[in-house]
């Protein structure tokens, strides 16, 4: 009935790509929110750690926001099967964004290591509940969850804490902080970036088997494999096995850019698996919701291609553009504060 | 209270309080914005003092409004389900665009002014505050075009399979005339808000002879600012009521408790009533005769419709039903916004005929008064949504779905109630640090212009954290 070409696909298509932006920036922010404490042991280092980051965290969260503002335009009723049926969960997620973004601005402003002390943790568990979370939503939305004719969610929160779904936000919460890692040796010096090179040889390997293990799992229970995810999957897998491996040699650069693919084939490993339902119906697939039942109308989603098209390209560049104004590492002597360091690789 | 009763408690609270900081914000970017290019163009240290003094708060209020901001983009979803999947198509456009066209370009070139400080030539560092400036005010227009279609919906069609409203003219949404006014008078009202907070900080400093220099210079460019953002918003505002009359004039009559249609009708300054109880309007009531007519109508003898009336015709158009918002809240709440609004402009016309005289920084009552009338814009803000929202009531979207429809159909009270808790408890907290932290700012001072050994201090930013 339909093909393969149709702008609901298209969109489907959009949402992933937001979603892989999303996980790839905001990814190696949580992984350095949770890991701020364990490599920061001063306040100078921890301040490195957190400047790592500064001036580009906010813009990599829009990403989140662009892809709930996508589905909501492309996609109404998933945006709101989904969000009303992960209420509590949903809730999570926010109060640890909240926490977390306002720890940035809060945490330099007194001189104390109680009121630091408690924006690191804020930071910390801010960053955790996300990473964790996202995965877990995904992998319930794959597996399938109880909709009612009206794609209504009929479970509960905790019917959302399945084994599958477990082991989803495990991967997702271990590949952010091995992604954290990577990022913070590209970011730093000695001897935090020591400290991140340590945590990344551990957490490398363990966020490999995860992905190997979700990958694995996802593939065991799908009905029918399509290209893509059998493409997707592989890719997964031997990006972060691969990751695992440069960052044991010590070349954290690759390790970064083999990573943050992992990342990205993990998110369509997602998307493929769901491919072409945006949520399963644990119950039959009658009240599946899928790219078409849940879609806009045709005008809205040529209006919102049109608008993707022109813009995600401008955003990419000034965004690229930001990471090259800041591609020093910090910590040496303050990034802002004075002038700057003249010691360095770029990433 | 019902799942919807909660639900609408819980986007009230987090909305107006996310309303808080999103004036500040706005009207802050623009006016550092300005302290800076001040800076760029004349040399000044002052004026860069000014910018990396007022910037640090500026980010305090950024701060809390983003984090706020986020609850609200994810509310739809998780607490009107109903209402997303009804008009997603139309509504979730703009969401969509704001966060593409706007939050990417204020976060991102936010962050690089915070950190991009000799990163940057001079020039390009301005460039970064402008861009987070206008980025805000995009974010601005294209949010309040989404609550403008609400009111008032337009390029539209409802789908006779889905029953559900899908757009049909992208273009006629975001030149909804509503939107024309409402834009103007809420980033107005923005800017007059920014401008009464900067003013307030000043006058605390002048009133303790400390940096006489510097705030004065604040002080007189903020009465200018106000005084002209203030009058804007009242003559903006004034033809916003005309629109709404036409577009929505069950919300004009509840706005003056206004029963009988009137020709010709008079404005209620004051009124004590029962007002559910459609009373006489005898209790008691100051008001001014053909005042309403005019400001409604343009027209002395202009006829007003009444509440009656119109509630008679809606139960005719849309069938049994209650269409009246609650009358007590509207006709106070607008009184207490265009009471505020008076009260601004009055007092910023007195700081415009102190600094006439030359005498601004040293007007002990005005300089006292400055400080609670910081209050001012921000009853004014509150007011003016509370007022537009709820006057809209019964209906979400005006005409076209009732908010007791519009409902996640899946969550429970006791959801709503764990979430309404927790935002009501951490936004305390968060908004009780926030004006801590900007207490802290200001008794600590700017940054002073001479280092330790006598050298003067090159004017960086120290804004970052
Ligand atoms: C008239 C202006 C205005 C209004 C009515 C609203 N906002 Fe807002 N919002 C802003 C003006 C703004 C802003 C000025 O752009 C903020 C405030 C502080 C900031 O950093 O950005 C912001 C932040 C902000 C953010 C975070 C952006 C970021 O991370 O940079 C989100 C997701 C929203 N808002 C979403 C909403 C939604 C869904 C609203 C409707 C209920 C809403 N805002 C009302
Ligand atoms: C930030 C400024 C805003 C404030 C302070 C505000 C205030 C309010 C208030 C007080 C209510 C509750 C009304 C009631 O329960 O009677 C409400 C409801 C609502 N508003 Fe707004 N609003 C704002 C902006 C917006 C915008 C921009 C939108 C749309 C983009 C919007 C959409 C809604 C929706 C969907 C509801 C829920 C349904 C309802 O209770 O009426 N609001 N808002
Ligand atoms: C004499 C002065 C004023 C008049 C006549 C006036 C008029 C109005 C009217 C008629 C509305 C409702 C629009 C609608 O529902 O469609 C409104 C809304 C609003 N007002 Fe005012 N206003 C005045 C002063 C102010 C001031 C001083 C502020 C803030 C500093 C303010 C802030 C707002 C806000 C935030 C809204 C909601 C957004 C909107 O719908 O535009 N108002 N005003």
């Amino acid at each position: 009935m339909h093909g393969l070409w149709n702008l609901q696909t298209l969109w489907f298509v959009l949402v992933c790509v937001l979603w892989v932006g999303f996980m790839f920036l905001e990814g190696f922010d949580f992984g350095v929110g949770m890991l701020l404490q364990l490599v920061g042991k001063n306040p100078e280092e921890r301040r490195a750690v957190i400047h790592s980051i500064g001036p580009v965290w906010d813009g990599n969260e829009v990403w989140l926001l662009t892809a709930g503002g996508a589905t909501f335009a492309a996609f109404p009723n998933w945006y709101a099967s989904m969000f009303s049926g992960f209420y509590l969960a949903l809730l999570l997620v926010l109060l640890g964004l909240i926490i977390r973004g306002v720890s940035f601005e809060f945490w330099g402003k007194v001189e104390s290591s109680r009121w630091r002390g408690v924006w690191e943790w804020a930071m910390a568990v801010g960053s955790f509940l996300p990473a964790l979370l996202v995965g877990v939503a995904f992998a319930n939305i794959i597996r399938g969850v109880s909709l009612d004719v009206h794609g209504n969610y009929t479970g509960s929160f905790f019917d959302l804490l399945n084994p599958y779904a477990l082991l989803g936000g495990v991967t997702t919460l271990l590949l952010c902080i091995a992604h954290g890692a990577s990022f913070l040796q590209l970011k730093t010096f000695d001897p935090v970036r020591a400290r991140a090179a340590a945590i990344g040889r551990i957490a490398g390997p363990l966020a490999a088997l995860a992905v190997i293990g979700f990958v694995i799992w996802t593939l065991a229970d799908a009905s029918t494999i399509s290209v893509g995810l059998w493409i997707a999957a592989i890719v997964a897998m031997g990006a972060v096995a691969a990751a695992a491996g440069l960052a044991a040699v010590g070349r954290s650069g690759w390790a970064f850019i083999s990573g943050g693919l992992g990342i990205a084939a993990v998110v369509a490993t997602w998307f493929f698996a769901l491919y072409p339902n945006v949520m399963v119906d644990s119950n039959g697939s009658a009240y599946n919701l899928t790219v078409f039942n849940a879609a806009s109308n045709h005008y809205t989603l040529v209006v919102m291609t049109v608008t993707a098209l022109i813009l995600v390209p401008i955003v990419l560049i000034y965004q690229i553009w930001t990471y090259y104004v800041f591609r020093q590492r910090v910590g040496r002597s303050g990034p802002t504060e004075s002038a700057p360091p003249t010691t360095g690789a770029g990433v | 209270m019902s799942i919807v009763e909660l639900s609408r408690w819980q986007f009230a609270i987090t909305t107006v309080y996310h309303f808080l900081f999103v004036p500040v914000s706005i009207g802050m970017a623009g006016i550092v914005a300005g302290f800076q290019t001040a800076w760029y163009r004349t040399r000044n240290p002052q004026w860069m003092r000014l910018t990396r003094f007022f910037g640090k708060i500026m980010l305090l209020s950024f701060a809390v409004g983003v984090v706020t901001g986020i609850v609200q983009e994810f509310q739809f979803g998780m607490n009107w389900a109903g209402y997303s999947r009804y008009v997603g198509s139309v509504f979730g456009a703009p969401l969509a665009v704001e966060a593409l066209a706007a939050f990417f370009i204020e976060s991102t070139f936010l962050g690089i002014w915070i950190f991009g400080y000799k990163r940057l030539s001079e020039g390009w560092h301005l460039a970064t505050i402008w861009l987070a400036a206008v980025g805000s005010a995009m974010s601005a227009y294209f949010i309040l075009a989404a609550n403008s279609w609400m009111q008032h919906p337009v390029g539209y069609a409802i789908n006779p399979t889905t029953g559900r409203a899908e757009m049909t003219s992208f273009w006629k949404m975001l030149t909804n005339s509503t939107v024309f006014f409402a834009f103007p008078h809420t980033v107005l009202g923005a800017f007059a808000t920014a401008a009464f907070i900067i003013l307030g900080i000043s006058a605390w400093y002048l009133i303790r002879h400390r940096e006489i220099e510097m705030f004065k210079r604040s002080a007189k460019a903020m009465v200018a600012v106000a005084v002209l953002a203030t009058f804007a918003t009242l003559i903006v505002g004034h033809f916003n009521g005309q629109l709404m009359t036409r577009q929505e004039p069950m919300k004009m009559a509840a706005a003056e408790a206004l029963y009988d249609t009137s020709q010709p009708a008079g404005f209620s300054l004051i009124a004590v009533a029962p007002f559910e109880q459609h009373p006489p309007r005898t209790s008691f009531d100051i008001t001014i005769p053909h005042t309403l007519s005019l400001l409604a109508t343009n027209s002395w003898n202009g006829k007003v419709q009444g509440i009656n009336q119109l509630q008679a015709a809606a139960v005719a158009k849309y069938g049994p039903g209650n269409y009246e918002p609650i009358i007590g809240v509207t006709y106070w709440t607008f009184r207490l916004m265009v009471g505020a609004g008076t009260l601004m402009v009055l007092f910023m016309l007195w700081g415009v005929w102190l600094w006439w005289r030359g005498r601004l920084e040293r007007a002990k009552w005005f300089l006292k008064l400055a400080l609670p009338a910081m209050a001012l814009p921000f009853i004014a803000n509150a007011t003016g949504w509370i007022f537009t929202e709820m006057g809209r009531q019964p209906w979400v979207v005006y005409g076209l779905l009732l908010t007791q429809n519009a409902v996640s159909p899946s969550i429970t009270a006791f959801d709503v109630w764990v979430s309404i808790v927790i935002f009501t408890v951490l936004y305390g907290v968060l908004g009780a640090i926030a004006v801590w932290l900007t207490v802290r700012i200001v008794k600590t001072g700017p940054p002073p212009e001479v280092d330790e050994a006598g050298q003067t201090v090159e004017p960086n930013l120290h804004v970052a954290y």
